[in-house]
């Protein structure tokens, strides 16, 4: 972490740096006559001025918010083994591609005609990702990962719906994201939990033994987020299929199976998937990012508007989707994240998305083997793109999960995914990806020794050098601040 | 862990004080620690009426949000307003200062189920 | 391989360390079945220049609004995006960071989070404002659901048929699961208003309408006095809710907190997100403080560290799906940070009297323009209120728009949006949209090519 300032790295607040009158930027000088609001609109629409905005120059804007950025921990600042979600490399070629003009210039209303170079890229990227999931047709249309879970859940309750069937249940396992069954009962759904097996995979059993005619489907994330491939899936599919129910896939940690194995050929029907995570979009500080969604061929019809097809004279929108659950969003997707993901695919091919699977499997199993004689790994296997330990060991000296993420910050390392999946007590879920070299991977595991060897004192009080020592949220739940009073509001 | 002698508990970790057809119910001093540092708070208000067994409010810390069920049925006669504003009490002094409730039983027959300190204590070691 | 740091030798020793079956473990990972035996049908992989070129040419094939000259709105405004809100996006401690959820190395993601929250509020006039959510129409269905949850018991929406039509759709598709009904409240013909008088003729009992959803300025250009319409729905007994497609308004107009709203949800792209062919944009929510607990999306709040400095951390995180689950507000995790931090940077750049002043000149340009095409016999105001940016024209009878456009469009305008495709009685209607972009003689151009057209009337021709 970058240490730019003397003292505590307090930045004042935008607005404490404020000073009345102060010009920011500027506006273009009027080429015509400014109306007076007063002279067109009702008395009671006009608004005089916005009451506490800040008054800044362009020098203080830049200084503030270049200061803020200091305080930040990003993927280039070190090593972000955040488990879940596969903190890449985010190639500046992508960033600077997503802002040339003829993408980021285009307004979601014009026509076709002079849009071909963005429909084509959409419905390339499409195909490309049917072709790695294995899946009948995808859209890109969801904002993110969550978005496209619901719309797979909207789907299969208009599946049924079309059918004249009505189905309450979904299954999910105990170590499901919390967005899994949250878009369930978005979409109408009543969560059934399902408990993952002593190897730390779901059963043919379990399933069977909760799937019956009320139950719509599975929900199940593959490779889970225990870091374990589901390899009873297909029995597993096959006992939702017999029933009339249906698989979804969270398709969240792909990483660790491009090239390797396909969606579709596990027995999912639908699968969403996270350009943020897998195809290298940045993760922005929480967003944007952008979850398409693969289906069968019999759920195609269901697809949300708008699709796009490809005709002799070109690519157009297709409008008549009388089936189709309709909108997630305003206009078409979000599309520059949407570049920035073909860019990268291009840029691998096919060779190099399957080696980039093949890298990540091997660090997180390397990282795993040396440190499961320091840290209790509960599944003691094998592992796709993540593993999962637990404070176990360390809790007998007193030192906690939570303490041994704050005392990474202090050797400049972003702590793991902590206390989840909820399936281990005090987790720590620890994905590498495979942008990392042995350099970095084998620094984490001796700093991760050392901290289990430090004075329980000394980690507890951690972080002692980050910007901020440890942060009360307990306070800031009890009293909640979350917006800056004006001083004639105070 | 404390379980004073002179309340009653449920299988949902509240405690119950018995006055005549009247009780008080707070949660208990094992829930209060599963939970973890309390920071919200939500109650029915008074002459409210709450049934067995149903939901009657929400406690929540940081990480982790709670249900409260009813232990009995009855009618809300009074509220502990000050917890509602300073629910960290329910951390601090769970049979005191933490009291929730008061309620006007429908059935005092209703009490004949609850546990006594000792097979509450036996009830969590067997849940833990 | 591109993004990969593995020497041979680092491979080797890694394999090394994991003894020497562990290959065939690995590759036993995934049953037999299921491995991929033949390589991804997608091209080679290629270099960096190869891969620039490549994306260089599609973006060839399509011609940006700076290429053309743009009367496009209807909720994607083309706003200038200063050069500083693209720099400092562009510092990689912003966009390569994960959500904040560890707040000690988080704070310049939380701070800026907190003073977007802070913006969203003086703008709205709301109490509470959520860190972002997809975009406005996400943003609405959000807030529509938000409403459902609070009024229980309530069992219809009213919707103005004056909201944006895809946001309409929107709000149809998220309550597919829900029993509530959706009733769409007309517009006046000559005001362009929702109209007040189709609300209060509508027989529904108090208590069981959740929300009524009204654009301002509406999906026609229109400014809507929303302070009639919440005063109905408040004594039906349900919540108001204003959207606001194009915030830079609030400049100009009183908000809908200003006017009593209950909730206030909109797009705010037009503040540093480029237009971007329709994404990744900004929803934004504010609220009243008594819904708090309802909320959707992720808020941060102030507080301290164990110094007693000064801090900010995600909070009330037990409405989110992470902790609730099945039973939280939303299921939205990833929202648009990153452009809630560019509104943040936006907004400060302009400050106080930038702001009020791009407002003014928003609608002193859209002004300008309408009073320039009303000078045509041919050409009236499609509504008898006024617009901030945006405005309906009017074209005599038999006018064919989509002839207009197309003449625009030769001379590389592009005229604005024909009103039939969403709506099918306004069959002469053109929507307009001006903002600082639209220079004075782009204006002249568009009214000497529309007079031209209106002379030659190339519809009467056989």
């Amino acid at each position: 972490m970058a240490k730019a300032l003397e003292g505590p790295l307090e930045e004042p607040l935008i607005f404490d740096r404020s000073r009345e009158g102060r010009a920011g930027i500027g506006i273009p000088t009027p080429d015509v006559p400014i109306v007076d609001p007063h002279k067109v609109l009702p008395r009671l629409m006009v608004r005089e001025e916005v009451k506490g905005f800040p008054e800044l120059s362009e020098l203080d804007v830049s200084r503030h918010f270049t200061r803020l950025s200091t305080l930040n921990f990003g993927v280039e600042t070190g090593f972000y083994p955040l488990g879940s979600c596969t903190m890449k490399y985010n190639p500046k070629l992508n960033e600077e591609v997503a802002g040339l003009p003829g993408f980021a210039g285009l307004h979601p209303y014009q026509g076709e005609e002079m849009v071909q170079g963005a429909l084509e890229l959409t419905y390339e990227l499409e195909k490309i990702l049917e072709e790695i999931s294995g899946m009948h047709a995808i859209t890109l249309h969801p904002a993110a990962g969550a978005h496209g879970e619901l719309t797979g859940m909207l789907m299969l309750a208009a599946y049924y719906r079309d059918r004249g069937e009505t189905r309450h249940k979904v299954l999910i396992p105990d170590t499901a994201h919390g967005t899994n069954p949250a878009s369930c009962a978005l979409g109408g759904f009543t969560v059934v939990p399902v408990k993952t097996g002593p190897d730390g995979i779901l059963t043919a059993k379990e399933v069977a033994d909760h799937m019956d005619d009320d139950t719509a489907a599975l929900m199940l994330t593959n490779p889970n987020t225990l870091g374990l491939f589901e390899s009873n899936i297909k029995d597993i599919s096959q006992v939702m299929h017999d029933k009339g129910g249906f698989v979804y896939c969270d398709g969240a940690n792909l990483n660790a199976i491009m090239g390797l194995a396909k969606f579709g050929e596990m027995g999912v029907d639908i699968v969403q998937l996270n350009l943020h995570k897998t195809f290298s979009t940045p993760h922005g500080g929480g967003g944007p990012g952008s979850g398409p969604v693969g289906v069968t061929a019999e759920l195609e019809p269901y697809l949300p508007k708008p699709r796009i097809i490809k005709t002799e004279e070109g690519y157009s929108y297709e409008t008549d989707r009388p089936k189709s659950i309709g909108r997630m969003r305003a206009f078409h997707s979000q599309f520059t994240i949407l570049v920035r993901a073909y860019a990268y695919i291009r840029r691998l091919g096919a060779n190099g998305l399957k080696e980039a699977s093949e890298a990540a499997i091997l660090n997180a199993n390397y990282l795993k083997e040396q440190l499961k004689d320091t840290y209790d790994l509960p599944y003691d296997v094998a592992c796709m793109h993540e593993a999962v330990f637990s404070d176990k060991h360390q809790q007998e000296r007193g030192i906690t999960t939570m303490d041994i993420a704050k005392r990474l910050m202090d050797y400049g390392i972003h702590p793991p995914t902590i206390y989840f999946p909820l399936v281990v007590p005090g987790a720590l879920m620890i994905e590498p990806t495979e942008c990392e070299g042995l350099d970095t991977i084998d620094n984490f595991v001796e700093v991760m020794k050392k901290i289990s060897a430090e004075d329980p004192e000394l980690v507890k009080g951690a972080p002692h050098t980050a910007p901020r020592k440890r942060i009360d949220e307990i306070g800031a739940a009890r009293r909640p601040r979350l917006r800056w009073i004006t001083p004639e509001e105070d | 862990m404390e379980h004073p002698e002179n309340l009653k508990y449920t299988k949902e970790h509240e405690w119950i004080l018995i006055e005549g057809e009247s009780v008080t119910v707070g949660i208990t001093d094992y829930a209060q620690d599963s939970l973890g540092d309390v920071v919200y708070l939500e109650l029915p208000d008074e002459g409210d009426t709450i049934t067995s067994g149903e939901p009657f409010g929400v406690v929540e810390s940081v990480k982790a949000v709670s249900d409260l069920f009813a232990p009995v049925t009855g009618t809300v006669s009074e509220v502990n307003d000050a917890l509602v504003d300073g629910p960290e009490d329910i951390n601090d002094d769970p049979y005191g200062e933490a009291w929730m409730l008061k309620i006007d039983l429908d059935d005092v027959a209703e009490l004949d189920g609850l546990m006594s300190s000792a097979d509450y204590e036996a009830y969590i070691a067997e849940e833990a | 391989m591109p993004y990969v740091s593995h020497t041979n030798q680092d491979l080797m020793s890694m394999l090394k360390g994991l003894g020497p079956d562990y290959l065939n473990k690995l590759r036993e990972l995934i049953p037999e079945a299921l491995r991929s035996t033949s390589e991804l049908a997608i091209p080679g992989g290629l270099s960096e220049q190869e891969t620039d070129s490549l994306l260089r040419g599609i973006a060839s094939k399509n011609t940006p609004v700076s290429e053309l000259s743009s009367f496009l709105g209807a909720g994607a405004y083309d706003h200038y995006v200063p050069a500083l809100v693209r720099n400092l996006l562009s510092r990689s401690e912003f966009f390569t960071a994960y959500t904040p959820y560890q707040p000690e190395i988080s704070q310049g993601t939380l701070q800026a989070g907190y003073e977007y929250q802070t913006l969203i509020c003086q703008l709205t006039s709301m109490d509470v404002s959520n860190a972002s959510l997809y975009d406005g129409a996400s943003a609405t269905a959000e807030a529509v659901l938000m409403a459902l949850r609070i009024k229980k018991k309530a069992t219809k929406v009213l919707l103005s048929a004056a909201l944006h039509p895809e946001y309409r759709e929107v709000v149809r598709t998220y309550l597919a699961a829900s029993d509530a009904e959706i009733i769409e409240i007309p517009y006046d013909p000559k005001s362009g208003e929702t109209s007040i008088d189709e609300l209060l003729k509508l027989d529904i009992e108090e208590g069981d309408v959740a929300c009524l959803v009204l654009q301002s300025p509406n999906f026609l250009g229109v400014i809507e006095d929303i302070a009639k319409h919440t005063s109905f729905i408040h004594e039906k007994g349900g919540l108001s809710i204003g959207v606001v497609v194009e915030p830079l308004s609030l400049g100009v107009i009183m908000s809908p907190g200003e006017k009593d709203a209950d909730i206030c949800v909109g797009e705010a792209a037009g503040f540093g997100t480029p237009l971007a062919y329709g994404g990744p944009y900004l929803g934004f929510m504010g609220v009243r403080e008594k819904f708090l607990r309802q909320m959707p999306g992720r808020l941060i709040g102030e507080t301290e560290d164990a110094d007693g400095v000064r801090s900010y951390c995600l909070t009330l995180a037990t409405r989110e799906q992470h902790i609730r689950r099945d039973r939280a507000t939303s299921n939205i995790c990833t929202n648009e940070g990153l452009s809630a931090l560019a509104a943040t940077i936006h907004l400060s750049s302009l400050g106080k009297d930038g702001f009020k002043n791009l407002a003014l000149l928003n609608f002193s340009k859209a002004h300008y323009l309408a009073k320039r095409l009303r000078k045509s016999r041919d050409i009236f105001m499609g509504f008898k209120t006024t617009h901030f940016n945006e405005f309906t024209a009017r074209f005599a009878l038999g006018t064919d728009i989509d002839m207009i456009l197309k003449r625009l469009y030769d001379n590389g305008i592009l005229g604005g949006i024909n009103l039939k495709k969403y709506y099918s009685e306004l069959d002469r209607h053109l929507l307009i949209c001006t903002t600082e972009m639209n220079t004075k003689a782009d204006m002249d151009l568009f009214v000497k090519i529309v007079f031209e057209c209106l002379e030659e009337k190339p519809w009467q021709k056989p």
